[in-house]
């Protein structure tokens, strides 16, 4: 790692200096195509929403994310995602030392099916779960058109964030401090809550602001086995989705302003954080 | 003891969240036997869906691995203003709600949008798009840290001995980034063939015409017909396992994790 910063600080300079006078390509050439795509694709229709959001004026954004059933959705949203997000933390941070710590037979085959959920696509996660937990499954258990439903299917997909997260921060740390307060008498909780946990912190906060983030835009997963009831099961994207369906897309607007919104605030936070688990 | 319960907590998990339900589908497509789902995967529309899937993958995966890498060079070797803002942005697309990315698109692209077009909306233009939005961070974020770390003294090296700046783009810079840049494409092309949300909200979902592979399993469902979805999400299963067992197998072969 040491040869890094003084590899990219030289780098800004002479690739520079040589391709401007060949003339070929260059940076000022890929920042153009780059910006530029960035801005087609993502950034223009972005504000798209945004400019549409107020269209008209900012009172009818207001009633539009104030109204109860978007009110209902938005709150299922967050405590929903906040609740999956907390069940991820310990969970994943769980099933990371199981990865690392523990050996048993079949340990390689779980470690890669730990990214089976990012490797299904959404729909396929919510057919899933509906064949094992729906109206017809063989286990009795039916969440099919319920908050449990919900909670199922964001588990489903933001499985690996936290332990994808941990799992590398756990194989890089040394044992010898835990060994040092084992030998002085620490009890395990306490050399987990005091020794482990401080330096799993940093990746599990990143994991678990990954996972909300998903959580709170997640919508593939949920909307066959959610039954998506207003008042009841419909959550924020679902909601959004409905009213584009019925046309109303400046109340669509204006509720996706919102998410965005709460997606930069959790993004900021992240970045905040990895760069602060960075400094450490 | 403990160590056994912390095991059997974390391996009954992912057998309730993710291993049984897996293969309860499986065995729910081919619970009357292969013919009927091998019918249900094999009907025009299902075929339609499955070729059109496979087409939008082709369009987007190469546009997003040329701005990709393009991106990540820019990034690697440059300081310039507006880079960590540059860098924060591209992540944007993994922060945005599939629903979000449709609407959005709708009110560039759709009627009384800002580019109003009857071209791109309900149909694969917009799909495209929708697509590529949805996969853009993938090729830069799995690139970028390998340019980061090998540093550019062969690049330099390359240049003083007279190479040219393409040449050594093609001989040095490529060939150190493409495990980087296989993995980037792999994983751009299951998210495009996996997308649901984006691709829902602008295709308008016009069977035989519209209709992806993902949504092709929706609309089987939504007409109750259970052998047909299945048999469907069994096939994008496949798709995404095998991407996974590419993944994990180059992974181990490069040595990266």
């Amino acid at each position: 790692m040491c040869p890094l910063p003084a590899s990219t600080a030289t780098a800004g300079r002479l690739p520079g200096r040589r391709v401007r006078r060949q003339g070929v390509g260059g940076p000022l050439l890929a920042g153009g195509l780059s910006v530029a795509w960035l801005t087609l694709i993502v950034l223009i229709p972005l504000a798209a929403v945004l400019v549409r959001s107020l269209d008209g004026g900012v009172g009818a954004f207001w009633d539009a994310v104030t109204s109860a059933q978007a009110v209902a959705a938005i709150r299922l949203t967050l405590i929903v995602s906040l609740l999956v997000a907390a069940v991820n933390a310990v969970v994943g941070t769980l099933i990371a030392w199981v990865l690392v710590r523990d050996e048993f037979p079949g340990k390689r085959i779980v470690d890669g099916l730990i990214d089976l959920p990012f490797a299904l696509p959404t729909i396929v996660a919510g057919l899933v779960l509906l064949a094992l937990y729906g109206p017809s499954g063989p286990v009795g258990i039916n969440v099919a058109y319920t908050r449990a439903a919900v909670v199922l299917a964001l588990l489903f997909v933001t499985l690996p964030f936290v332990v994808r997260a941990v799992q590398p921060v756990l194989m890089g740390l040394e044992r010898e401090a835990e060994e040092a307060a084992d030998s002085l008498g620490a009890k395990p909780s306490t050399i987990f809550r005091r020794i482990i946990l401080p330096a799993l912190r940093p990746a599990m906060l990143a994991g678990v602001g990954l996972a909300f983030g998903r959580a709170v835009g997640e919508f593939g997963s949920i909307v066959l086995i959610s039954g998506n009831l207003p008042y009841e099961t419909e959550v924020a994207s679902v909601l959004v989705y409905g009213q584009i369906e019925s046309g109303n897309t400046t109340g669509a607007a204006a509720v996706s302003a919102l998410l965005l919104f709460i997606s930069f605030i959790v993004l900021l936070a992240i970045s905040f954080l990895a760069r602060r688990g960075v400094a450490r | 003891m403990s160590r056994l319960a912390l095991r059997a907590v974390a391996l009954s998990y992912l057998a309730a969240l993710l291993v049984v339900p897996v293969a309860m589908v499986f065995h729910r497509a081919f619970e009357k036997g292969i013919g009927p789902a091998w019918d249900a995967v094999t009907t025009p529309p299902a075929q339609h869906a499955f070729f059109l899937t496979i087409t939008i993958a082709l369009i987007a995966v190469p546009l997003n691995a040329a701005f990709g890498v393009i991106t990540a060079w820019l990034l690697a070797r440059h300081d310039f203003r507006g880079k960590r803002v540059l860098d924060v942005l591209i992540d944007v697309p993994f922060a945005v709600s599939p629903v979000i990315v449709g609407l959005a698109l709708i009110l560039v692209w759709g009627r009384d949008g800002w580019f109003e077009s009857t071209e791109v909306i309900f149909s694969t233009p917009g799909m495209v798009l929708a697509t590529i939005f949805i996969s853009l961070p993938f090729v830069v974020r799995e690139v970028l840290p390998v340019l980061e770390e090998e540093g550019n003294e062969q690049e330099q090296a390359a240049s003083t001995l007279g190479a040219r700046g393409w040449q050594v783009f093609w001989r040095i810079t490529l060939p150190t980034i493409r495990w980087g840049l296989t993995y980037g494409v792999i994983l751009s092309t299951a998210r495009a063939i996996g997308e649901f949300g984006a691709v829902a909200v602008v295709s308008g979902k016009i069977q035989g015409r519209t209709e992806t592979l993902t949504l092709y399993v929706e609309d089987r469902f939504q007409s109750l017909d259970l052998t047909g979805a299945y048999a469907a999400g069994v096939v994008l299963a496949l798709l995404g396992v095998t991407v996974l067992a590419l993944m994990t197998l180059l992974q181990r072969r490069h040595g990266r994790i």
